[in-house]
């Protein structure tokens, strides 16, 4: 199928099964999948500032349907979720500004694909450390369920007790007392993943929630989701401008993604938190494999 | 247990085969139509396309939510 935006002869078939998955994705982990929607799509073609765009504007459509789901299941903070969309829109217009100035010189390609190697291999490695470490130490203490907890738990309480004016309390998630500034901070470094490599960054965001703000994963999950309607919609308005969107690719992508998301969102309820961030390590590894093989063969999958 | 994951594969499996069939006539009469329009649209008038993309993500991610819900609660209705 021609898609004259952009000016990609893609399958609508491969979109819909690349968003079914990303779907699933979407709401198991609460990511935005552009781990995977970024190198599948450029995969098939699409230079890096319309996959960046597009993806954001597939997101916005998938997080609306999952996010609608986690509320139904008391996984949203809605407090938290309106804070870090403050920080993500500020992050999310750097990340575009950035891909703006690569335009210009012409190696938004290769720069982008380097870059996103790099974020996906460091995520993976990290998030298999923490989740084996907290497995480990919550077999010895014989936790069993879905209770969660995390190693970084130290870090965490440090951070929850700086006192930077403003402070507010985030009953829901169960954070007696936080900066704003912490919360804000966190939201604006995704918000810069989120621009400059597309999706929510939920891959960033995500542990950025559990370990520094100390979110429960299942809270952290749901609330990103919310969080990410608001500033994906901006993300995709501002890369639209650009003229990176190619909306019917987006939304091809989200017919299979909406089937997707609610598998994924009722998954969630049957595994623990630190098995949930297991589960995560591979996601951004395949989607660095995919990147690889284009920025090394050229060819398209 | 085990029944209602069964009968959840199942909602899912039916879901899917009215979902592909929808997903068809989709692709061929609203995305044939659309395509020109916005192309046109993003070439000459960026501001108005970008706001006409959020208003269509949004509306068919809404659309799409309640039709899968609906199917999801009439299959899964049926077979209880």
């Amino acid at each position: 199928m021609f898609f004259p935006i952009s000016g990609a002869h893609i399958s609508p078939i491969y979109l819909s099964i690349v968003g079914f998955v990303i779907g699933v994705l979407g709401g198991f982990f609460g990511v935005g999948g552009s781990f995977i929607a970024g190198p599948a799509l450029r995969a098939v073609g699409l230079h890096w500032n319309f996959a960046v765009g597009t993806d954001l504007a597939h997101i916005v459509g998938k997080s609306v349907v999952a996010a609608k789901r986690h509320r139904a299941l008391g996984n949203v903070d809605l407090r938290l979720g309106l804070i870090m969309a403050l920080g993500t829109i500020g992050g999310a217009e750097v990340g575009a500004q950035l891909i703006q100035a690569l335009k210009r010189t012409g190696h938004v390609d290769s720069v982008v694909s380097i870059v996103s190697i790099v974020i996906y291999v460091s995520i993976s490695t990290f998030m298999i450390w923490e989740s084996r470490k907290t497995l480990r130490s919550a077999g010895a203490r014989k936790k069993t369920g879905k209770q969660d907890h995390s190693e970084f738990g130290h870090v965490t309480q440090w951070i929850q007790r700086l006192k930077i004016w403003p402070m507010v309390s985030l009953p829901v998630s169960g954070v007696k007392s936080i900066s704003v500034w912490v919360i804000v901070f966190v939201a604006f470094i995704g918000g810069i993943f989120s621009g400059f490599l597309g999706g929510g960054a939920v891959y960033n965001r995500m542990p950025s929630m559990v370990y520094v703000l100390g979110i429960p994963t299942h809270l952290a999950v749901g609330t990103d989701l919310f969080e990410i309607i608001i500033s994906a919609s901006y993300g995709t308005i501002s890369h639209a401008v650009k003229g990176n969107v190619d909306i019917l690719i987006a939304l091809v992508m989200n017919t299979g993604a909406a089937v997707g998301a609610q598998i994924g969102a009722i998954s969630t309820q049957y595994f623990a938190g630190p098995k949930i961030r297991l589960a995560f390590v591979p996601l951004p590894l395949i989607g660095a494999a995919i990147v690889i093989y284009t920025l090394l063969t050229g060819h398209k999958l | 247990m085990r029944r209602q994951t069964i009968l959840t594969l199942r909602a899912f499996s039916i879901e899917l085969v009215v979902y592909a069939a929808l997903m068809v006539g989709y692709f061929f009469l609203v995305l044939h139509f659309l395509g020109q329009w916005l192309w046109n649209l993003e070439m000459q008038h960026r501001f108005v396309y970008a706001g006409v993309a959020i208003v269509l993500i949004l509306g068919q991610a809404v659309l799409l939510e309640g039709l899968t819900t609906f199917l999801l609660r009439l299959i899964r209705g049926r077979s209880e």
